[in-house]
């Protein structure tokens, strides 16, 4: 996975938004078991212990779980999965239409060109 | 109980206060950046920490001792300059440092070297500036210890070197010892850093998290740094 950190946000986010997007795009299969805390944090050039918030703070939005002594995992229920790209998709799809309507089209247009492009 | 803690800490130099009443913990398991333009006193705090220079005024306690045999044991220093004898060899430089430390762990050493690639028959004097930096920093990662005191670290390598450096302080990342290091290099580090102390004068003007910085100032640290050392 290719890891990248904007300058203007918390370190700690921006690996929840990016394990996220592993997970909803698949490439953290669901029910994958996740490396350690120390192999990530590695991968990803970050602190162990930001790796760690990011991944507690994933389980919290119970994208994965961890099992005592086997590790952590990405969760099996493809319906939060499912969910979390939804909003992912949501955010995206807003964050465009502003963009758009700063450039002065109002949402008709935008479908229009939408479709166009399709 | 913090790792390291000083107390009103202040070194001077003649009529120059090196370190002026400096307080400050350090807790275990975190990465904290030590911070601050050329002669703002980095080297020199590190230095009293290690017991290399004596405190003016003030004190400081390592895991909860003054400064002296019983800390050196738990202290793990690389040095700014380049102090490793040009005669010796990888190997014969291990043997000294598992004479010297108890908790110098050989086998760790010796992974590190081989994923690097390094002959532990290699002498220091044949070594290229890089390979010497990494090697000296291979010998003080390598000891169990709990406080480690990183001065300049990257200073003056290449990149690829850098990267392996900060992936080595990573990957021996323990939850019960603290690693501080100082450099100005701050965009290179900031993301394996839990905290940051920048330090001006001799005087202490911030410690926080990284994140907590990036959060409230939307700014990494680095462009918060150039905000407040502004020239």
């Amino acid at each position: 996975m290719e890891w990248n950190f904007r300058n203007d946000l918390p370190v700690y986010s921006q690996l929840v938004e990016q394990i996220k997007r592993g997970i909803v795009s698949g490439a953290f299969a669901p029910g994958e078991r996740l490396s350690s805390v120390r192999d990530m944090a590695m991968e990803a050039g970050v602190n162990p212990n930001t790796m760690q918030r990011a991944l507690q703070e994933l389980e919290r939005q119970g994208l994965v779980y961890s099992q005592r002594t086997a590790g952590r995992f990405v969760t099996e229920d493809t319906q939060t999965i499912e969910d979390s790209k939804r909003a992912l998709a949501r955010e995206q799809t807003e964050a465009f239409r502003k963009a758009m309507e700063t450039l002065g089209y109002d949402r008709a247009e935008i479908v229009a060109l939408l479709q166009e492009e399709a | 109980m913090p790792i390291l803690e000083c107390r009103e800490l202040s070194k001077r130099f003649g009529k120059t206060a090196a370190l002026d009443n400096v307080s400050l913990k350090l807790e275990p398991g975190r990465v904290i950046g030590l911070l601050g333009p050329n002669g703002s006193g980095k080297t020199t705090l590190i230095k009293l920490c290690n017991g290399l220079l004596t405190p003016s005024e003030g004190e400081i306690l390592i895991d909860g001792e003054a400064p002296g045999p019983k800390t050196k044991a738990v202290v793990s220093y690389l040095s700014d300059k380049e102090y490793l004898p040009d005669w010796m060899s990888t190997r014969q430089l291990m043997d000294f440092f598992e004479d010297f430390y108890k908790d110098f762990d050989r086998q760790r050493a010796e992974e590190m070297l081989l994923r690097l690639g390094l002959d532990e028959k290699q002498k220091v004097k044949t070594m290229s500036k890089g390979t010497r930096e990494k090697v000296q920093l291979i010998l003080v990662m390598s000891r169990r210890a709990k406080l480690y005191l990183l001065d300049e670290p990257i200073g003056g390598v290449d990149p690829a070197t850098r990267d392996y450096i900060l992936d080595t302080i990573i990957r021996n990342y323990n939850p019960e010892a603290a690693v501080l290091i100082s450099t100005h290099l701050i965009a290179d580090v900031e993301q394996v850093l839990d905290e940051v102390i920048f330090i001006q004068n001799g005087q202490i003007l911030l410690q926080s998290d990284v994140d907590s910085i990036r959060e409230e100032k939307g700014m990494s640290v680095d462009q918060y740094f150039r905000e407040v050392f502004k020239c």
